[in-house]
């Protein structure tokens, strides 16, 4: 907190080790130049990018999903998995232009994550608004914490 | 298995900018992929910025550069722990330099399902005339 304040312009102060992170994607991309098969991190190169959280009652998937209609999206759970898959196309406007950047990319996806507990797949809830997918999976009731009381 | 997958969309590392001097939150800044197409009429930029929400945004124009940034909060709250983590929330923030003379009072921005479409009119002066040869 003090850091930021002596020195607000410099983020270094506050995660010090990102020159590393980024260093560590540099070699990842050389290594991918020499092996030539696009060879990936456990987390990267996989679309969407996901985070999953839980909570005593819930788990939380939350995905990074841009510019794709709400219908184009498919998603299933059953027991501990949940797949998330869609489409993602980019309308062409019209014929007569000419790019100087197209850097978003398009394309079909598909993910199965594997959760730590089973969820009760028939109260799962999803919403999408600006782009981020979000799913609350409910925990089945068996693998909920239980409070355990101690008998005196 | 790799060559199957190059139908697949790729996931792009979300890029991290050297600090900006404009950067006034703490946090990591996201540099947001784009596409840029223009016309003889206009300019059209489309980013994705997921989980931005309007409010958030803010698109400046001045001396020909035009600034996107965007603020995302996490959504999560306190009392949930992670355990699979691959993207952060941030701010985006990136800058483009526009060659052309763009009508600034007649820019559109939209915002649908976390992609910015930005719509910049060039000015009448600055659109591509065709010019007819006449004969006698």
């Amino acid at each position: 907190m003090l850091l930021r304040r002596v020195w607000p312009s410099r983020p270094a102060f506050e995660n010090p080790f990102a020159e590393f992170d980024q260093l560590r994607r540099e070699m990842l991309r050389v290594f991918d130049a020499v092996t030539g098969d696009g060879g990936r991190e456990i987390s990267a190169g996989v679309f969407p990018p996901i985070n999953i959280t839980q909570d005593d009652s819930n788990f939380y998937v939350r995905a990074e999903v841009p510019g794709i209609k709400a219908k184009d999206l498919s998603i299933s759970a059953l027991r501990n998995r949940v797949s998330i898959s869609g489409k993602r196309e980019i309308p062409q406007d019209n014929e007569h232009v000419s790019y100087h950047r197209k850097e978003r990319a398009e394309g079909a996806f598909s993910r199965t994550l594997t959760l730590p507990g089973e969820v009760a797949a028939d109260r799962v809830e999803a919403r999408y608004s600006d782009g981020i997918l979000a799913l609350t999976l409910p925990k089945a009731e068996e693998a909920k914490p239980r409070q355990i009381a101690v008998a005196t | 298995m790799f060559k199957e997958s190059t139908r697949d969309i790729q996931k792009v590392e979300k890029g991290s900018v050297p600090a900006v001097p404009e950067q006034t939150r703490p946090g990591p800044v996201y540099t947001p992929a784009v596409d840029i197409f223009e016309n003889d009429d206009r300019i059209s930029v489309l980013a994705d910025m997921p989980g931005v929400k309007a409010q958030d945004l803010k698109i400046d124009l001045r001396e020909n550069v035009l600034t996107l940034s965007g603020h995302v909060a996490a959504p999560e709250s306190t009392n949930e722990a992670s355990f699979l983590r691959e993207y952060d929330a941030g701010t985006y923030f990136r800058q483009f330099t526009l060659s052309e003379v763009i009508d600034q009072t007649k820019i559109d921005a939209k915002l649908t399902d976390g992609v910015l479409k930005l719509e910049l009119p060039k000015l009448e002066r600055a659109k591509p005339r065709q010019i007819t040869v006449k004969t006698n």
